[in-house]
């Protein structure tokens, strides 16, 4: 792997740890198998270049892209809670009603932002080259959200949402709104998806109907990953581990790329097998890790 | 074992000597007959204007399995290799090789293919000067022509159907032609959508009774669904039309296209100027002109069409 696609790999996995750190919020912190982040990850992007396209500040076309995301998981929460509709199908309702509603927004299935001012154009003008000012910007803009989720989960309203995950039926005996803690966690969580679309329509400079596909996958490989890489106990040290699960994730496609095709039978459509064999490969050293140290004992 | 390095070093500087190969490479965003055929022309192109592959030039070709994220990743790997041209086979994977090309500083030739509206999809200023290190070959069909093929039959078509899905940007620019078009050729245009391949029957069987033609554009949704179309063509005696040739081999009644497999050569005819030290921007986009007209004997039967003598002769390829 070159010096340069090794930066793009940090850089893909910053600009996603953004997006898994919404997905950690559902799917560990709330016990809620989000799929609408499929939907709410191109909804970001959409929002963004549109706005972009017609002139529009980049960074409040972020500010808008997150209030989008936050809308669209507000109704898949409200789906799941109010008309008790299954988690899981009420976050593909979602996703699949985004796909229409993200054309809406976009007027095209495709949006370029091929020579537009984005929020990159500002520190790339001072110049210092593009992949170390993507790195530098998205890198900021994910620990900033990973130390607001931090202090956001030790706040009242984030302990009851962990709560919530835990043990839901505790939390309604002490009377608690645990639908309001749903409510609040899917929001927030696709309200973190959505600024991901939006920060990667412009670091790729198109926003695309289709760039949905294999973000909950991407998203989950990632929260997972990092479980692996740091044994999460404490919020802090779960929170490093999406953001550096979401690299290692995006390393490893890289890497997959590297795979040496044209040799005996793999071939360039094989990728998103190599890709899965390879998380399943980093998967496995906590399992062994633990054996080792069980030996050891 | 001085002298064993001494020769080792004298051998790779020998071999380095000779010209290093030029590196391609080759970034598409699925696997599907027509830009997989698109590939190869490209490559045979460029082998027949004197590149050996493997010797005077190797490929890396990437595919992104629909996945734009993965698109941008191989487009970071293509630069971060110092390849020496690379090409994007259809708009997104276009769109991330220029922009990663152009960000990183690198003055790397960008050419395309099967991209539809390079214009609107920014990856060119103009079709005749493209404002950058980039060129390439559009894959936009005649769809004025292609409507007209009812006419050839002798069919009195008023209301065509037209299924494509309205998540693709080439099938949008498509489909806005044929409105623009159907003024001139007296027909009401109806739409009939698709979100994915499983939905094409549903959306083929929901004209049976609208509409009394059928028509299909370059849609990657549709047309890797097409026998749900075909099927419904047949059952209702509907004549369906083809933006593409090789739908016609798979039962559609007929098309004016042209077969991506010289859509590839064309490209890699760009290829090759570039190689041979041409620069891209010079090299104004290029359409595909040599079109082709099939017609499918069999299909006409199930549809219950009479083929016009007339149409037999002006066709290129005829199956029986």
């Amino acid at each position: 792997m070159s010096l340069y696609a090794f930066f793009g790999a940090v850089e893909q996995g910053l600009l996603f740890s953004i997006m898994a750190l919404g997905v950690f919020i559902t799917f560990r912190a709330l016990d809620f198998p989000d799929l609408s982040v499929d939907g709410t990850f191109p909804m970001g992007a959409a929002i963004s270049a549109i706005l972009i396209f017609n002139g529009v500040n980049p960074w409040l076309t972020i500010a808008i892209a997150v209030a989008g995301g936050a809308a669209a998981g507000a109704v898949t929460a409200i789906l799941n809670t109010r008309l008790k509709i299954l988690n899981l199908l009420a976050g593909i309702l979602t996703m699949i009603a985004l796909y229409s509603v993200n054309l809406r927004i976009m007027g095209m299935p495709n949006v370029p932002l091929l020579g537009f001012d984005t929020v990159f154009t500002s520190l790339e003008n001072t110049g210092i080259p593009a992949y170390v000012a993507n790195v530098i910007i998205l890198g900021s803009v994910a620990v900033l959200v990973g130390i607001f989720l931090i202090w956001f989960f030790h706040t009242e309203v984030g302990l009851a949402l962990r709560a919530t995950g835990d043990n839901m039926k505790m939390v309604k005996a002490q009377g608690a709104s645990t639908s309001r803690m749903i409510l609040i966690g899917v929001a927030l969580s696709n309200g973190l998806v959505a600024l991901a679309g939006a920060l990667a329509a412009q670091v790729q400079g198109f926003a695309d109907v289709s760039m949905g596909i294999g973000t909950i996958v991407a998203g989950l490989a990632s929260v997972i990953l990092g479980e692996a890489l740091i044994s999460s106990l404490g919020v802090f040290r779960a929170v490093i581990g999406v953001i550096l699960g979401s690299i290692a994730y995006r390393l490893a496609i890289a890497v997959a790329l590297t795979v040496n095709i044209g040799g005996v039978s793999l071939s360039p459509s094989d990728l998103n097998l190599i890709t899965a064999i390879l998380v399943v490969v980093a998967l496995m050293f906590p399992g062994l890790r633990s054996k080792i140290g069980a030996v050891g004992r | 074992m001085k002298k064993m390095l001494v020769t080792l070093l004298a051998v790779i500087c020998a071999a380095s000597a000779y010209a290093a190969p030029v590196k391609v490479g080759i970034s598409q965003i699925v696997e599907h007959p027509a830009l997989d055929a698109t590939r190869k022309g490209i490559i045979d192109a460029v082998t027949a204007c004197g590149y050996v592959e493997g010797k005077d030039i190797v490929y890396d070709v990437q595919i992104a399995q629909g996945n734009v994220a993965t698109a941008n990743q191989i487009a970071k790997k293509f630069v971060g290799d110092k390849d020496n041209i690379v090409i994007g086979i259809a708009t997104p994977n276009s769109q991330s090789l220029k922009q990663v090309v152009e960000k990183s500083g690198l003055n790397i030739p960008v050419i395309f293919s099967a991209v539809t509206d390079p214009v609107g999809a920014k990856l060119v200023k103009s079709i005749e000067k493209s404002g950058g290190n980039i060129t390439g070959v559009s894959d936009l069909t005649p769809v004025k022509a292609q409507l007209e093929v009812f006419k050839e039959f002798g069919l009195n078509v008023k209301n065509v159907g037209i299924l494509y899905n309205p998540g693709e940007q080439n099938s949008r620019a498509l489909v806005d032609l044929a409105k623009a078009a159907s003024k001139e050729l007296g027909i009401n245009i109806i739409d009939a959508t698709v979100t994915n391949s499983s939905g094409v029957y549903m959306a083929a069987k929901s004209l049976v009774g609208r509409a009394d033609a059928m028509y299909v554009p370059t849609d990657n949704t549709v047309v890797s669904a097409l026998e749900s179309a075909v099927q419904v063509a047949y059952e209702a005696n509907i004549p369906l039309i083809m933006g593409d040739t090789d739908s016609v081999v798979r039962g559609a009644l007929a098309a004016k296209g042209f077969n991506y497999y010289k859509h590839g050569v064309q490209t890699g005819k760009i290829v090759c100027r570039v190689l041979k030290g041409e620069k891209a921007e010079n090299i104004p986009v290029q359409f595909q002109n040599e079109l082709e007209f099939y017609v499918n004997l069999k299909a006409a039967k199930e549809m219950g069409v009479n083929v016009p003598e007339s149409v037999i002769k002006s066709a290129d390829k005829v199956i029986e």
